[in-house]
């Protein structure tokens, strides 16, 4: 054994990734064994996670769910006589394991060496080929390269969905028509509840980001770069800060970069906690200091963008799309994916896409699809299907402004467009699989509570729109529904659809329209029936101990308002007076006896 | 004031950084005083009332001071579906504040945050920079123990 490598991204290190890699530090030490210890990102394999690498001369073997025990056990077979434990493995070459069909469907190209390189190191990532593609640019002249990346039909990343090359174009016309140097932005903002996808190639390999970013720049001719992160995510910030300082010691930034006289600099600014500064417009006024209201769309970033100039932004993934584009050819990406893009990038959705697939799934992480896979295939191939014999309700996809799909959607093909006809969204590819537990009324006020809170106030239909929406929600939710609410709603949602200033208003509807259209039954029996069936609504449900109790009194002992009465080895009893429906009672239950109606 | 002083000239008064300013004394101070934003204005001529619509309108800022761990209970569409409202709740019943308060001695705040991206371990919370995962309100006593 030679080699030993320890996923540390945010959700590994949340997992405890870090006690495990301590804990091997300390094992090495202490038993003098001749390894070396290394750190990788995230390979997508969070429901695996901490995840640990042993590289030896039988092969490499990828551990999961790896405790202190199971390290000390791992370290001690392979030092001994170099043989892997096999019920432990979740990946290896010549190992069958059942996580494997968690890979089957993959097709890695922008996540391609997360999880297998050293983010905090450039040799790492130049190792595998990586700053190739920013040569190889460099002796392109720019032109070519933007027709390069126009003929993959690589679309924006980040939801929009926008033909990346249709938008570098448009820079370098307006650019040339004012006489003024373009700039270009990378949008790190990812704000969407239930996505990462961003988070884990920042922190998993910076530099095929930064690559993208330099090879853009080049090719727009910008000569000012910046990156807007957002603070939730410190630890992307860290490698990012840390890429761009070694990337600038390499000579692929700074003056005359590989030799020649073209010249970039990056800057980095971090968001403070605003989802609408994910909208271009409002990051840029962001970016200049400014709270983050949009503007209106009439005038384009690519003519009229950041300090008036004009500006390219385009999403983390996009970003890392692009070297592997120039390294493999427009071609070879074109092909991948679903439609046709061979006459203009919005025939189809080339490539692949980077989904944070999480919710009530048996295998929740980061996965890599081409373009074109079925949601069935998502979440039965690849998630595992819906844990603890529930049954599929949803799949919500899009962010807060997407939508909820049904089970009859399932074979839908997930690209671009088919989502936004479907009446959700790709977005920037969160994923959230919800099982019948899940009460799509509930599912629908957290969406709206949420816009709410981060719309920025400047239009009217957004701001008051969501207000009204929230309130009628929520009666509804409180089993206070009036008929002709569903109607209400509607009304609302359609003004908001025509009237709002940017793109965060026009979809904010999205969540309301798509459950009353895929769910109805469930608003009519809240409003009509009062009542919740999927349990969840809290003023329309009542917890009670079923005869599955024994008595053991584990309830009684944690519940928090002391709602809970009885003598050991009898019945219990709750106080509907009492009970505050904290769930602490279902909780603890060892015999399934609380019963949620 | 030296200290923000400080802050100011590491981001060269610059008007466009006046929202990174801001950051980084909310980190030293745990609040963005008045005091400070008269300073920012002082030296980089944005007004006094821009920076009060930067103070309000981003969810890092606060006006008062915030207590020396910050619990940030992650409610992103992940959590919620897997009961990030009664981890909210169990947080709030032990801390006995609600949500976006601060304990009288000035130890914890609460708070939640929309997604700290690591959903697949859900239900999460984040205290100071740590995050944890797939809590349970069992769990939450015990963690409280470790920020004391």
């Amino acid at each position: 054994m030679n080699k030993i490598k320890v996923g540390l991204a945010s959700c590994g290190i949340a997992a405890g990734a870090k006690q495990i890699q301590e804990y091997i530090q300390n094992e090495i030490k202490d038993k003098k064994l001749n390894i070396a210890l290394e750190k990788t990102g995230c390979i997508g394999m969070c429901y695996n996670e901490p995840l640990v690498e042993v590289f030896s001369d039988s092969g490499q073997w990828l551990y999961g769910n790896v405790t202190e025990e199971k390290a000390e056990k791992i370290i001690e077979h392979h030092a001994q006589n170099d043989t892997p434990i096999k019920e432990w493995l979740v990946k290896a070459k010549d190992v069958e394991t059942d996580d494997d069909s968690y890979f089957a469907k993959q097709l890695k190209i922008a996540s391609r060496n997360c999880g297998i390189i050293d983010p905090t190191k450039i040799d790492d990532y130049i190792s595998t080929g990586g700053y190739e593609s920013l040569k190889k640019a460099f002796k392109t002249p720019p032109q070519d390269i933007i027709n390069e990346i126009m003929k993959s039909g690589i679309r924006g990343r980040g939801g929009g969905g926008f033909p990346t090359g249709v938008k570098w174009e448009s820079a370098v016309i307006a650019a040339k028509k004012k006489g003024e140097k373009p700039i270009i932005v990378c949008n790190a903002d990812e704000g969407d509840p239930g996505a990462f996808m961003d988070r884990n190639l920042m922190e998993s390999d910076p530099h095929t980001v930064l690559e993208g970013l330099i090879i853009g720049a080049y090719a727009i001719g910008a000569e000012e770069g910046y990156i807007y992160i957002r603070r939730e995510y410190p630890l992307a910030l860290k490698r990012i800060e840390s890429a761009v300082k070694q990337a600038q010691e390499k000579g692929f930034l700074g003056q005359n970069i590989l030799g020649s006289d073209f010249k970039l600099e990056i800057k980095i600014h971090r968001g403070a906690g605003a989802f609408v500064c994910g909208e271009s417009t409002a990051l840029m006024a962001s970016m200049s200091g400014r709270a983050g209201e949009p503007k209106a769309k009439y005038v384009h970033n690519v003519e009229v963008g950041y300090r008036e100039k004009p500006t390219v932004l385009n999403n983390v993934e996009t970003f890392a799309n692009i070297p592997v584009i120039l390294e493999k050819s427009a071609k070879w990406f074109a092909e991948i994916g679903s439609g046709d893009v061979s006459e203009n990038p919005w025939g189809g959705s080339s490539g692949t896409k980077v989904f944070s697939l999480v919710g009530n799934l048996e295998r929740t992480g980061l996965i890599e699809v081409p373009m074109g896979i079925t949601l069935r295939e998502i979440v039965y191939d690849i998630g595992g299907g819906i844990p603890k014999g529930r049954k599929f309700k949803a799949i919500q996809t899009g962010g807060p402004s997407g939508g909820c799909l049904p089970e009859s959607h399932l074979d839908l093909e997930v690209d671009f467009d088919s989502l936004t006809k479907a009446g959700s969204m790709m977005g920037s590819g969160g994923m959230i699989v919800m099982d019948d537990k899940t009460c799509m009324v509930d599912v629908a006020k957290y969406f709206i509570t949420f816009l709410k809170g981060e719309s920025c106030g400047k239009c009217t239909p957004c701001r008051e729109g969501l207000i009204v929406l929230d309130e009628i929600l929520t009666r509804i939710t409180k089993g206070k529904g009036k008929e002709g609410d569903i109607e209400l709603m509607d009304n609302i949602c359609e003004t908001m659809k025509i009237a709002s200033l940017c793109e965060l208003g026009k979809s904010a509807s999205n969540p309301v329209l798509s459950t009353i259209k895929y769910f109805i039954d469930e608003y009519v029996a809240h409003i009509k029936d009062r009542k919740c069936p999927a349990g969840v609504c809290k003023e329309l449900i009542k917890y009670k101990v079923n005869d599955n109790c024994t008595g053991c009194t584990i309830c009684a002992k944690n519940c928090p308002v002391d709602a809970i009465s009885g003598k050991p080895k009898e019945m219990h009893f709750i106080d509907q007076e009492k009970c505050t429906k904290c769930d602490i009672c279902n909780e603890v239950c060892n015999f399934d006896a609380i019963t949620v109606e | 004031m030296q200290n923000i002083d400080k802050i100011i000239d590491k981001w060269n008064a610059d008007p466009d950084y006046v929202i990174e300013m801001m950051q980084d004394i909310q980190d030293e101070l745990r609040h963005t005083p008045r005091e400070a934003l008269e300073q920012i204005t002082k030296r980089t001529k944005v007004p006094l009332a821009r920076l009060y619509h930067i103070a309000t309108f981003y969810k890092s800022f606060s006006l008062t001071p915030q207590g020396i761990h910050k619990i940030q209970v992650c409610t992103g569409t992940a959590c919620h579906v897997k009961g990030a409202p009664n981890i909210l709740d169990a947080f709030a019943r032990e801390l006995e504040i609600k949500i976006g308060e601060t304990t009288e001695d000035g130890k914890y705040t609460l708070d939640e945050v929309r997604c700290l991206g690591c959903c697949s371990l859900a239900p999460v919370v984040m205290i100071n920079d740590d995050v944890y995962g797939n809590l349970t309100t069992k769990k939450i006593k015990s963690l409280l123990e470790k920020y004391k």
